[in-house]
């Protein structure tokens, strides 16, 4: 797998999660790799995969069940959806305001283009 | 549990390691880092039981290594920097000398083997380095040891047998073992060693875990000018400046810039993460 050099590595493994869970790639009610065949998989630490796990569980995209596995949660899809959305408008659109204030663009010439 | 307690160990006059102390746990794949010469094999073969610390004391799972009792023996593995040639083929080396770890099994040699896409049918002595290095890898994670120390395992390793070594050492290392992997090619191994030993003359200067890492210290990565920042290095794209971590953001930590830093402002750094 291919890391971001600036994002903490446990984030983009929840990030390539999220984007699977979007994409259908990983159904509702699938089960995931435990953390050492994913950890293996991707060739990072185990315990780096365990916090991803971790966090992914906290925020109600995954779940485990105790001595099976984890498994993406049934309501992962809209969850993800939420996050992403409001992720989107917190931190992506004031970048992208900034971006265009610096090269002096309107929004009318952006978005909506003749 | 590892815990060293104030040890030194001098080569004559040289002395190398002086009031050294750390702990390590269990379940977890350190990484040593250091500048040549500051003892970090030295450490390792302390470790092992191949030397004898001059003052101060190791202590492993209750045993001292250097009285080498054999049950201590079979717990460890210790893969030296340079490997020795032998004139039987890999598979017999391993069928050989797997006797001595109780925990070996031959079946997970022959899988290592696979995954590094080295025959064991080879004879020891017509192997290149590398591949004479990766038959030795296979056979020290194939022991099954709970303590796991390699010197500089990654030189000598072609570009595919670096992502083969990263998941043969998470995929076949149970979870309770220790390892602690000394390198320089921070960049082989940066996914797979947390937590990060720094090791100085005659002294420790970090030793912490990446998430720790990552509360006390920022790493970033902006175009942003940030005069305060206590190391900056000028990449494509951009610099990579690391400052205290005010915000409580986390960023990824780049171990060349840490192993810079921590150089550049040592007490400092001490001080931020002995409280």
């Amino acid at each position: 797998m291919e890391f971001d050099a600036n994002r903490p590595i446990y984030l983009q493994i929840c990030d390539s999660v999220c984007d699977r869970v979007l994409s259908g790639e990983l159904e509702q009610g699938e089960r995931i790799p435990s953390v050492r065949d994913f950890s293996a998989e991707i060739g990072v630490n185990p315990n780096t995969v365990m916090r991803s796990y971790e966090k992914l569980t906290d925020t109600g995209i995954i779940y485990n069940k105790r001595g099976i596995g984890y498994f993406i949660a049934d309501n992962a899809r809209d969850t993800v959806l939420r996050q992403q959305r409001d992720d989107f408008i917190n931190n992506d659109v004031p970048q992208i305001l900034k971006k265009m204030k610096l090269l002096g663009l309107s929004p009318e010439e952006v978005f909506f283009p003749k | 549990m590892i815990t060293i307690d104030d040890i030194t160990f001098s080569y004559g006059n040289n002395t190398v390691l002086k009031n050294i102390s750390m702990k390590l746990e269990e379940g977890k794949v350190y990484g040593l880092l250091g500048e040549n010469g500051v003892g970090k094999t030295t450490l390792l073969t302390l470790l092992c039981g191949l030397k004898k610390a001059g003052s101060g004391r190791i202590d492993i799972d209750g045993y001292d290594p250097f009285e080498r009792k054999p049950s201590f023996l079979s717990l460890e593995y210790f893969l030296s920097d340079e490997v020795a040639e032998q004139s039987m083929t890999a598979e017999a080396y391993a069928k050989n000398y797997g006797k001595f770890w109780n925990g070996f099994e031959l079946d997970k040699f022959r899988k290592l083997m696979e995954i590094f896409e080295t025959d064991p049918g080879q004879k020891m002595n017509r192997m290149s380095f590398g591949q004479l290095k990766k038959s030795y890898i296979s056979f020290a994670l194939a022991c099954n040891c709970k303590y796991l120390f390699m010197d500089e395992p990654t030189n000598g390793l072609d570009i595919p047998s670096k992502a083969q070594f990263r998941k043969a050492v998470t995929k076949y290392t149970a979870e309770d073992s220790t390892l602690l992997i000394s390198t320089h090619q921070v960049r082989d191994l940066e996914n797979i060693i947390d937590p990060i030993i720094i090791l100085d003359r005659q002294d420790v200067l970090l030793n912490a875990s990446l998430d720790e890492i990552s509360q006390k210290l920022f790493f970033d990565y902006s175009n942003e000018k940030h005069p305060e920042a206590l190391y900056s290095e000028l990449i494509p794209g951009g610099s990579i400046q690391v400052l205290l971590n005010t915000s409580g953001e986390e960023s990824k930590v780049n171990i060349e810039a840490l192993f810079n830093t921590v150089h550049l402002h040592k007490e400092l750094v001490k001080g931020i993460f002995s409280k």
